[in-house]
């Protein structure tokens, strides 16, 4: 294997649902040695899975993202295969031990003292339940940087709120700015963009906080409050508010920046939403040459030459006029060959892709973008790849997404130095396991 | 005050949204970012909201955000005295981060080769739409372009409508962050190891691997075949999804997974306590979960999102009001954490924008001067560079010349 940047940080990984380990899984791809401790005894939600033995019947009920197991049974270990936690666990070890119980803590208190970061995301008091506080930490290690991701912050009349990504996302607004202009938001979709802005920025703090350590020696506590973390996406209507009094509202697939046309527009499709085979294409013109471009690329039709329309006052005095104008034209024409069409023409087009399609992008396999990763139990499959590529250190997914438990022989014997007594007395104790307690649903 | 990152001077070529808030994080906790524009500016000066609806180049909101912390210096890169001084600059750089079209730098002559010419030493981040290779290299895209492509856009709205994406820019933000995370990872394998490389970030591939839904309805899709149908939010579970109350709406999302605690949040009324809401046989039946959601819609209808968050925050249940701008930028919560910054700046006054993107105490993010004008730190800067005063005073003319791109 390559160099890697982070070779040598070691980071614990007490993170659950989607905005930590993605924090901890960027820190992993640069090659961070990142270890999730996982308790046995208890499960915590959404994180591998909603359950750690889901009836069949839940996994269809579910969306696909969190229901689809492979083949679509729960499978042997089911708490291994869940497609929104294999996601986001490659390239990280996982051992159990329950920290519930004093010689559990004090495991997890020897591998402090070997680490540089330990990284959470639970519920407001989680931790604080089992002792685990920055304080506790520091007296392992002086030096560890201890990052935390409370929803709302870690003060104020919000602290003990309990969110998921979307529930935040709704109080910085952005629920009431997305959508269709017509539909009232329950119209919306639940997203988790603030899960994605909150973990690639953790993964920047982390990286900061350990070139500030560099040359200062001094660890610290990061408090990331993912709400306000989030507030950057909604810059221009925060900006629009505080510069000019105004509340914007949604405005579908509009251009915030007022330029038109902007918009999806039907294109041929092999099937209906209701089984998604029904396809769309992107279409977003940014100036008048643009303009003329999709005019040509159109076939120069008599309607798109109207003077009118040259400028984009013009255009936009009648976008539902153009809009409708231009669905005639992509109704009937395959979204991808849409997309080159355009793009010829100097048009900034692209087919709006359901997930399964990208696996046959001819793009993305010409950039080698896909993984191939065998979980046990599982199967073997290609996984998206890794969000950036670093050609001298480059990175590899040379750890599956990891099973319960897969590495305790590696964090109890190699990295703490138990015996092999040591580590049977650990097994009786009920710390060392592969499967979560039979009690769990 | 010591900020983390105020060792690393950074030589950022990027423009529009996604590679400028990546190099605004790196200013925020310190580094000396020195923006490069063409003498016609950074197109993002161009993009709205502008104060007080002047769409004059000092007053755009959305270029003023991004750049705040940053030193403007205006090249005109198409002239030799340009490109010398973008060298004197480079010199004294950790990092570049460049997001102009794939090919461009080449063909003005600060390719790859160029800077590791002047600084071997300085890795290089290039953002593009597409990547750098590959059949889509030269496409062109927009927020809504890249987000419906490589994002989870598909499956978010109405099944019978076409799909619709997030607000604003807000895709290009999440590719930012992305960015941040890779100038780092680009800094740390040159200080530890001496690796100087150029770093290939493809905004497509931010969100095919990006954490919101996309990274998993495609392991869903490999896994079971199953793929993830468009679906809007509206109320389902007990509770799920959005409700209308007195004064707006609530979201539930997900509530329904600790029912114990929504009987708390309702304070136990008769209606709720039925059995047949709480026998895991029945409360998955779609008609039961109707009926129960027109007791709940009673209840919502009574109350004002504060007050239901309130209940709900009591009861530990999962729950967020749909908040204005309005309700937000007032909110005690936030104004008593000191979220939102106040910046002077010469041209719009006083601005109020979001402050620190995450609490750092020590070497944390600082807000040292407001988004530059135009040019603002030519001269300081390439002073500092030792360039020559006749060199200086070429760059300047030819500036100020402007031209068109």
């Amino acid at each position: 294997m390559s160099r890697k940047p982070l070779e040598g940080i070691r980071v614990i990984d007490l993170c659950v649902v989607w905005a930590g380990p993605f924090a901890t899984m960027l820190l992993a791809d640069l090659g961070a040695e990142v270890i999730k401790p996982e308790n046995p005894h208890v499960w915590q939600p959404m994180t591998r899975g909603a359950m750690a033995r889901p009836p069949q019947a839940y996994l269809m009920l579910a969306p696909a993202w969190g229901g689809g197991y492979p083949n679509n049974v729960p499978g042997e270990r089911p708490w291994n295969y869940c497609p929104t936690f294999v996601s986001l666990y490659r390239n990280k070890k996982s051992f159990t031990v329950d920290l519930r119980t004093p010689e559990g803590k004090d495991v997890l208190r020897r591998l402090v003292a070997i680490s540089d970061v330990v990284y959470e995301n639970n519920a407001t008091g989680t931790l604080e339940k089992l002792g685990i506080t920055y304080d506790w930490l520091r007296e392992a290690n002086e030096r560890i940087i201890f990052v935390r991701v409370p929803a709302y912050g870690s003060s104020g009349p919000y602290a003990e709120a309990r969110a998921l990504g979307i529930h935040l996302e709704a109080v910085m607004g952005h629920t009431l700015l997305r959508g269709y202009e017509d539909a009232d938001p329950s119209s919306n979709t639940a997203i988790y963009s603030g899960d994605y802005l909150a973990g690639a920025q953790g993964a920047f703090a982390v990286m900061a906080a350990l070139w500030h350590r560099e040359k200062t020696g001094e660890g610290q506590l990061i408090e990331i409050a993912q709400a306000e973390n989030a507030a950057a996406m909604f810059t221009q209507a925060i900006m629009e508010y505080t510069m000019n009094g105004r509340l914007l509202t949604p405005i579908g697939n509009r251009d915030i920046f007022g330029r038109y046309p902007c918009n999806v527009y039907p294109a041929k499709s092999p099937g209906t939403a209701e089984t998604c085979d029904d396809r769309w294409v992107a279409i977003s013109v940014e100036n008048d040459e643009q303009w003329q471009g999709l005019v040509e690329a159109m076939g120069n039709p008599e309607w798109a030459r109207d003077p009118r329309f040259a400028t984009n006052e013009g255009r936009a005095a009648h976008a539902a006029e153009i809009d409708a104008r231009i669905a005639e034209f992509t109704r009937e024409r395959d979204d991808y060959e849409l997309m080159h069409l355009l793009q010829a023409h100097g048009v900034p087009a692209a087919p709006v892709l359901e997930a399964s399609r990208m696996f046959d992008d001819p793009h993305l396999r010409a950039r080698n973008f896909f993984r191939t990763q065998t979980v046990e139990g599982a199967g073997t499959h290609e996984y998206v790849g890794p969000l950036w590529q670093f050609p001298e250190t480059p990175v590899e997914f040379y750890q599956p997404p990891v099973t319960l438990g897969e590495h305790n022989e590696y964090v109890y014997k190699q990295l703490l130095g138990f015996s092999d007594e040591e580590y049977a007395r650990f097994e009786a104790l009920g710390h060392i396991a592969r499967d979560f307690d039979p009690s769990i649903p | 005050m010591v900020q983390a990152l105020d060792d690393v001077v950074v030589l950022d070529l990027t423009q529009h949204i996604a590679g400028p808030y990546a190099t605004k994080l790196l200013a925020d906790f310190g580094a000396d970012v020195i923006k490069i524009e063409p003498p016609w500016g950074d197109p993002a000066r161009r993009l709205g909201p502008f104060l007080g609806d002047d769409p004059h180049p000092e007053k755009s909101g959305t270029f003023f955000y991004l750049n705040c912390n940053k030193r403007s210096v205006v090249l005109d890169l198409r002239t030799e005295a340009g490109r010398e001084a973008l060298a004197s600059i480079a010199a004294r750089a950790h990092l570049v981060v460049e997001s102009f079209k794939p090919g461009t730098i080449e063909k003005l002559g600060i390719g790859w080769d160029f800077f590791q010419r002047v600084n071997p030493r300085a890795p290089m981040v290039s953002v593009s739409n597409f990547g750098q290779t590959g059949p889509y290299r030269d496409y062109l895209a927009s927020e809504l372009v890249i987000y419906g492509f490589a994002g989870e856009m598909y499956s978010m709205g109405e099944t019978d409508r076409e799909p619709v994406k997030m607000f604003g820019t807000a895709a290009l933000f999440e590719s930012g962050s992305a960015i941040a995370a890779a100038c780092m990872g680009a800094l740390w394998a040159a200080k530890r190891f001496g690796i100087a490389q150029r770093v290939d970030v493809s905004l497509a591939e931010t969100h095919f691997g990006g954490v919101d839904r996309r990274h998993a309805t495609a392991i869903a899709y490999q896994y079971s075949k199953r793929k993830t149908l468009r679906a809007a939010s509206r109320s389902s579970g007990m509770p799920g999804g959005i409700y209308p109350c007195a004064d707006g709406y609530v979201d539930f999302t997900n509530a329904s997974i600790r029912y114990d605690r929504v009987l708390e949040m309702l304070g136990y009324p008769e209606w709720a306590t039925d059995p047949k809401y709480t026998d895991p046989a029945t409360r998955l039946n779609p008609q039961i979960v109707e009926e129960w959601n027109v007791h709940f819609l009673e209840w919502c209808l009574q109350r004002t999102k504060r007050e239901i968050w309130e209940e709900a925050r009591r009861a530990k249940v999962l729950c967020g009001p749909l908040f204005t701008m309005e309700d937000l930028v007032n909110d005690d919560h936030f104004r008593g954490r000191g979220f939102w910054t106040t910046v002077e700046h010469p041209v719009m006054g006083k601005v109020t924008i979001p402050g620190r993107p995450f609490i750092m105490p020590k070497g944390g993010w600082q807000l040292r001067r407001p988004a530059p004008l135009l040019g603002q730190h030519t001269e300081e800067v390439l002073r500092e560079c030792n360039l020559p005063e006749a060199i200086i005073a070429e760059v300047v003319t030819a500036a100020q010349k402007g031209g068109v791109p």
